[in-house]
């Protein structure tokens, strides 16, 4: 049995140690928002975050996570980043089909954590990892730089 | 003999009166005549297969269109919306059943989404049927009032009696209005009256796109679930020769081998354990009769095809003399094979019983895949129920039944335990069904500027043949969409003759792709006007514009877009613009690529223009959203898109060497709409055809270099080779 | 007129001298490079026959497959010597030779060596077999080249060679065909090879050292007649033979850098722990100092990961014992910064475009991988080499390895990746995780992979 603490929660399940984290998410504890684009971490559709820093679980053995904290898509609006990411999207449309959205969310909300005013090159270097095959780039460029813009609204306001 | 009309419109219209549809037996239905409604319970009003409104005046809106990015989800509720007069914050969707009675695409006769139509074909039929119910809604009304509806208004879900004030909401009217009878005429809205049409109305899909609550077809849960992988013959027709099963049972979850003729599956506790349980079994092949193919047989074929005479799609004047008259130029241009790679990967979850079959995934084609399965269960049609989701991605790739009946296949082994068989992206980019290679040879004669003669002949795989046969047979062989916009060109060409010539590549099955048809014919005749236009020392948008005298709406975005890019101020060295003009889809679109060739070959985007005349706009928003998209996906295909074949085998595996434009290679995209009172056009599938040849005539501009085959090669372009 | 012909006769001599000098230096360094040691010679105790050794015996299988069967015996001899890699065609049957060495001047074949009678070794003698792995030659008795290691594999005794062709008549015959050699003249001169195998190809079985331990004895065994790290590790001299008097300083084969592996501590593994060299040689990784790719990767994956723990303990210790010789490699470098920002930038943006898109996922910007220490840059010697080339090698070819802990895989990029890009992302990662930037260029990277190439 391993315990993992995701969301916020203890999660106990039973899965090979070598086990990548995605597919326990996926398949063990039917977390499906994070999602498996390529499973050789060159798409990034299966981003979360450990200890906040993204990780491409389809590649991370579970065994390796240990006692970090774990945050997937379905948590990721329960912080400041995350939440401004996901209004922003909204805000500006960035999606269609979405699928990739899960991986490029939490890239997202990873970058305005350690980066509050990312410029272009910030962005290329956190995003570029995360393709989208509907070509959302433009306004995930734009998105970001809005996330970015309303934390200073709500401390100057 | 009858005269024939080979575009896209003047097939679908054909079908539409009933020549190949009729082989179906798929009537299309007239919408003024209300459906019943599969589920009209109690409480509810579901004046037809589309509307569903209950007490508390929540709408839910059955889509018979399947969303796959498109906001086909948003722009179709706005449509039955609109002529509803219904309060949007209140509308919801529904996957739509499979049920080609009641949802085929009027355009396609099949419920099919494809083609960019799915606004174009349901624009009447749902505007009426919301206006129907609308009127329903009023005349319940009215009857309690005792008044005239003509006396009553409607707006926000609410019906209002102008005189007297008095108000009900479409809620408090749905009993009622489902005791009404409907009226057989309707008058619609007046476009200029429209509240949501033509508005960035929020998509209805997305929110549960940002927290991970959507559910697509990979995410289907249920009790009990087995997980699979698969892997197929990678050879087409190859047949399995060795599998370790010993070696994969050993691996930790893994549940069952299953070894069939052509596939072998692994089942077990979740994904992981599957797919290491398929690399444990060491599957090999007997390849059979396609072992030797590879690319170069494939395109020796084809160029011999394509010196072939071809059938005659259409032709006007005569060509072949004026040809003779003036400079004859002539080139021909090369596609390759592509990939789908929906970022979904493929996927189908089925739960098999003796008696039933039920089938969860996202797909483009809900009523042949509930067709097909029965087929291959033998279950009687209505056994197989068929849950669609929404999509992670089409493309044309899930105008494919083929992940469904894999993943029967698969189920048949079990005991009725439902099973997930999700695809590795190496699995799904080697048993894609490919666009197809395409050999395009024009020629023109140049005098004084203008063009006289033209010759158009493409060559390549029929995808209509094996997809909707009677489409192809019913038109004489000839493949509306091999051919969509060679002739439905906007140039003024008055001697003008185009062919084509069928040659099926061996050991490949090729497929729709977004864009399909036009794709190929736009990037063939926007190269070979960039070609002319040097020839004739003319700038390519001038010389351009001197032919498109028969299309005001296509000078109108090329004058626009050469505005906005700003088309002929200067640029650094090795920086060129180029500029492709389309008509497909019934858009009319003009875009200007600008980009940078170094001296390794290497080739930046700048900045991509696009200006677009779709007629009425119907979510703008939406519109920018597509043309950005398509245009990635197009670039994308013209940098790097290539399906090599050796040894009968795709050699491709992952996105290592399918390769994806990525944020930091992205440009800046302005897309620029233009205002219409025209119906709507096709948008999901026209930034992708924009995009190549633009692209194309920017490098051409930039290094000279005219190059004639996808994807750009950077060698050539480096001067290590010859074009 | 006299000055004239004095002036001549002073400039006559000058030239004589100078003649004479360019002779002997000739000379001298021809008998500088023909009297070269031997691969043993840095031990200097005593070197005895086999049979005349009293320790435990440093040849044959380990102790847990003594008693198996001669077939046994040999297919674990044959993956000690890694015979299957280099006859074993890309994508081919094992054994069935069709392997491709490309050289400067001309392309040889591995040949076949499954018992076909036709295509294989299935007609040779037991004599025929040794004269083989031992002096090079083929069942005509014409010269192999020495792309057959038989300078190192001299050394395995007659018992050990002879299970290894039990097993190799123990595999299904493969008619197979292997396309013929392109030598050039006058490397198409096999008979040239005799010449060369005089001064450089001893005929002498493995002679234990008797002031060494049994332990080093059986390192130097495997190290030396099987698994013959030199072949790769050893720098070459002028006339192509191994220099031992800068044994295992690195050399490059192939397309491949095979790196210092001497003591020295800067530029070899002189840093390295003994449970580090012990990891990587059993695994193809040592935390901190990077994975094995290329051809030593290939090394752990056929041949040391099957090894029993005592052998690679034995090997440790031999290695422990080499020389240090320094080479020009600088000392490796900490990590690299967290912030792509910061750090060693280059004049090509497009390695870090590159860089950014298909490796940071993995790599991190600091060169530690969060997923997997297999995946960390810090510290491996690649990284830390300004030549650039394994690294676009990796990068080309990817990394595709079976570990104990599961498979280890670095997808390929040369299919979708240009030379250009190849060498910008080879020179943005040797600048920003490494201690000096590499400067390859896109015909470098060409060359590169024209070193690996293999037919269809
Ligand atoms: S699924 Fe992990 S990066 Fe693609
Ligand atoms: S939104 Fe479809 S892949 Fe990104």
């Amino acid at each position: 049995m391993t315990t993992l603490h995701i969301n916020g929660e203890e999660k106990t399940f039973d899965a090979p140690p070598d086990t990548p984290l995605l597919w326990v998410l996926r398949d063990v504890l039917g977390m499906t928002g994070t999602k498996f684009g390529c499973g050789i971490a060159q798409c990034g559709a299966c981003t979360v975050h450990v200890d906040g820093k993204p990780v491409r679980s389809c590649l991370l053995p579970v065994s390796a996570v240990g006692d970090r904290a774990v945050t997937t898509i379905e948590g990721i609006g329960a912080t400041d980043a995350g939440a401004r990411v996901q209004k922003a999207w909204l805000a500006l449309e960035v999606i269609q089909c979405g699928y990739c959205q899960s991986g490029q969310i939490m890239s997202a909300a990873a970058l305005l954590a350690s980066t509050p005013h990312p410029d272009d090159s910030d962005i290329n270097a956190a995003m570029a990892g995360n393709i989208c095959r509907c070509g959302t780039y433009v306004r995930i460029r734009e998105a970001i730089k809005r996330a970015a813009g309303e934390r200073e609204e709500a401390k100057n306001g | 003999m009858a005269k024939l009309d080979t575009t896209r419109r003047g097939v679908l219209a054909t079908g539409l009166t009933g020549t190949f549809l009729f082989a179906f037996h798929l009537p299309v239905r007239a919408f003024t005549e209300p459906e019943e409604a599969p589920d009209s319970t109690q409480g509810k009003f579901a004046p037809n297969a589309f509307i569903r409104i209950d007490r508390t005046g929540k709408i839910t809106l059955v889509m018979p269109q399947v969303e796959m990015g498109q906001g086909v989800y948003t722009s179709i509720p706005m449509i039955i919306a609109e002529e509803l007069d219904a309060d949007f914050a209140q509308v919801a969707f529904e996957h739509a059943p499979a049920n080609e009675k009641l949802y085929a695409n009027p355009m396609l006769g099949v419920q099919a989404t494809g083609n960019s139509n799915s606004v174009r074909a349901w624009w009447k039929p749902l505007r009426t049927a919301g206006a129907t119910a609308k009127a329903m809604l009023v005349e319940a009304a009215a009857q309690q009032w005792k008044v005239d509806p003509a006396s009553c208004t409607a707006a926000n879900s609410v019906v209002t009696h102008t005189a007297s004030g008095r108000k009900l909401a479409y809620g408090q009217l749905v009993d009622a209005a489902a005791k009404v009878a409907p009226p057989k005429n309707v008058t619609l809205k007046d476009p200029k009256d429209f509240v949501l049409i033509g508005r960035r109305v929020k998509r209805l899909d997305t929110p549960n796109k940002t927290d991970g609550k959507v559910v697509y077809g990979i995410d289907a849960m249920l009790p009990g679930m087995k997980f699979a992988t698969i892997e197929a013959s990678p050879v087409l027709g190859g047949k399995v020769a060795q599998v370790d099963q010993a070696a994969a049972m050993k691996v930790p979850g893994v549940e069952k081998v299953i070894v069939l003729d052509d596939m072998v599956a692994v089942v077990g506790q979740h994904f992981w354990a599957a797919k290491k349980g398929l690399e444990a079994a060491n599957v090999t092949w007997n390849d059979g009769a396609n072992a030797k193919v590879n690319s170069a047989q494939i395109w020796n074929e084809l160029r011999a095809a394509s010196r072939k005479d071809g059938l005659v799609a259409k032709q006007r004047g005569d060509a072949a003399k004026a040809l003779g008259d003036g400079e004859k130029v002539e080139a021909a241009y090369e596609m390759p094979f592509l990939a789908h790679a929906t970022m979904e990967p493929m996927n189908c979850t089925v739960q098999l019983k003796p008696d039933s079959c039920e089938i969860w995934l996202g797909t483009q084609i809900m009523a042949r895949v509930q067709s097909t399965a029965a087929q291959l269960t033998g279950l009687p049609p209505e056994k197989v129920i068929v849950h669609n989701h929404l999509l992670g991605g089409g493309f044309g790739r899930r105008l494919e039944p083929d992940m469904a009946l894999k993943a029967i296949r698969v189920a048949q082994h079990l005991n009725g335990e439902p099973v997930k068989v999700v695809w590795t992206r190496e699995e799904d980019l080697r048993h894609d069904v490919y666009r197809p290679v395409y050999r395009d040879v024009i020629q023109a004669s140049l005098k004084d500027g203008r063009i006289k003669g033209w010759k158009y002949k493409v060559s390549g795989s029929s995808v209509v043949a094996r997809w909707l046969p009677p489409a192809f047979t019913g038109n004489h062989d000839i493949d509306f969409d091999t051919v969509d916009s060679a002739v439905d060109t906007p140039y003024d060409l008055p001697d003008f003759r185009v062919e084509v010539v069928r040659c099926e590549p061996p050991g490949v099955t090729t497929g729709f792709w977004r864009g399909v048809g036009p794709n190929n014919n736009v990037f063939a005749i926007e190269c070979f006007m960039d070609e002319l236009a040097k020839k004739a020392g003319k700038d390519p948008v001038q010389f351009r514009l001197d032919h498109l005298h028969g299309s005001p709406r296509h000078q109108a975005v090329l004058k626009l877009v050469a505005e906005k890019s700003g088309w002929g101020s200067p640029l650094p060295e090795r920086v060129g613009r180029g500029v492709s003009v389309q008509p497909s889809f019934a858009s009319y679109i003009a875009t200007v690529v600008e980009a940078e060739v170094d001296h390794d070959g290497e080739v930046r985007l700048r900045r991509v223009t696009c200006a677009v005349d779709t007629g009425i706009a119907v979510n703008p928003d939406t519109i920018e959203a597509q043309l950005q998209g398509g245009l990635i996906f197009g670039l994308t295909a013209a940098l790097y898109g290539d399906v090599p074949i050796k040894h009968g085998r795709v050699q491709l595996s992952n996105f290592n060497d399918y390769r994806m434009l990525r944020i930091d290679q992205t440009p800046p995209i302005a897309v620029h709409v233009v205002k219409s009172a025209e119906p709507p056009g096709g948008i999901g599938e026209t930034g992708v055809t924009a995009g190549p040849p633009a692209l194309r005539n920017a490098i051409f501009a930039a290094t000279g270099i005219p190059l004639r085959r996808m994807p750009v090669d950077r060698e050539v372009l480096a001067g290590r080779k010859q074009a | 007129m006299r000055e004239w012909y004095l002036g001549r006769s002073h400039t006559m001599r000058r030239i004589l001298i100078a003649i004479a000098v360019v002779v002997a230096v000739i000379v001298a360094a021809g008998l500088w490079i023909v009297t070269g040691p031997g691969p043993l010679a840095f031990a200097q105790g005593e070197k005895v026959a086999l049979s005349d050794y009293k320790g435990a015996d440093p040849t044959g299988v380990p102790a847990s497959l003594k008693t198996a069967s001669l077939v046994e015996r040999g297919a674990w001899l044959a993956k000690a010597a890694d015979c299957e890699v280099c006859h074993t065609a890309k994508g081919g049957t094992p054994y069935a030779g069709g392997f491709a060495f490309t050289l400067p001047f001309g392309t040889i074949y591995s040949p076949n060596i499954t018992p076909d009678k036709e295509t294989g070794i299935g007609n040779w003698t037991d004599a025929q077999f040794l004269n083989a792995v031992h002096k090079g030659l083929d069942d005509e008795g014409q010269h192999l080249y020495p792309a057959m290691p038989y300078a190192s594999f001299t050394r395995i005794t007659d018992a050990d060679a002879l299970a290894i062709k039990a097993y190799l008549f123990s595999l299904p015959p493969v008619h197979a065909d292997i396309p013929d050699n392109t030598l050039r003249f006058p490397f198409n001169q096999r008979w040239l090879m005799g010449v060369w195998n005089l001064f450089f190809a001893a005929d002498e079985r493995f002679r234990p050292d008797t002031a060494q331990s049994p332990q080093w004895n059986r390192g130097a065994y495997i190290a030396e007649a099987l698994a013959h790290c030199g072949e790769c590790h050893t720098p070459r001299n002028l006339a192509f033979a191994l220099d031992n008097r800068r044994k295992f300083a690195g050399e490059v084969n192939a397309g491949w850098r095979a790196y210092n592996i001497t003591n020295d501590s800067a530029t070899g593994i002189g840093a390295w722990s003994d449970n580090q060299l012990f990891d990587y040689l059993s695994s193809g990784h040592a935390m901190g100092h990077g994975t094995a790719a290329g051809p030593m990767g290939e090394a752990v994956d056929q041949s040391f990961s099957r090894m029993p723990p005592e052998d690679i303990h034995a090997l440790v210790a031999y290695l422990r014992s080499i020389p240090a010789e320094t080479s020009d490699l600088p000392a490796l470098a900490p990590p690299a910064p967290a912030s792509p920002k910061e750090g060693v930038a280059i004049a090509d943006a497009r390695g870090k475009e590159i860089y950014e898109g298909a490796c940071a996922s993995c790599h991190s910007w600091t060169g530690i991988s969060a997923i997997t220490p297999y995946a960390t840059l810090t510290g491996a010697r690649a990284v830390n080499d300004p030549g650039g080339g394994n690294v676009a090698q990796a990068v080309i070819a990817g990394v595709h390895r079976s570990s104990l802990d599961g498979d280890v895989a670095m997808p390929s990029f040369g299919a979708a990746y240009s030379d250009a890009e190849i060498a910008a992302v080879a020179n943005y990662v040797t600048a920003r995780f490494g201690a000096r930037p590499s400067n390859l260029t896109a015909h470098d990277v060409a060359a590169l992979r024209k070193a690996v190439a293999q037919p269809d």
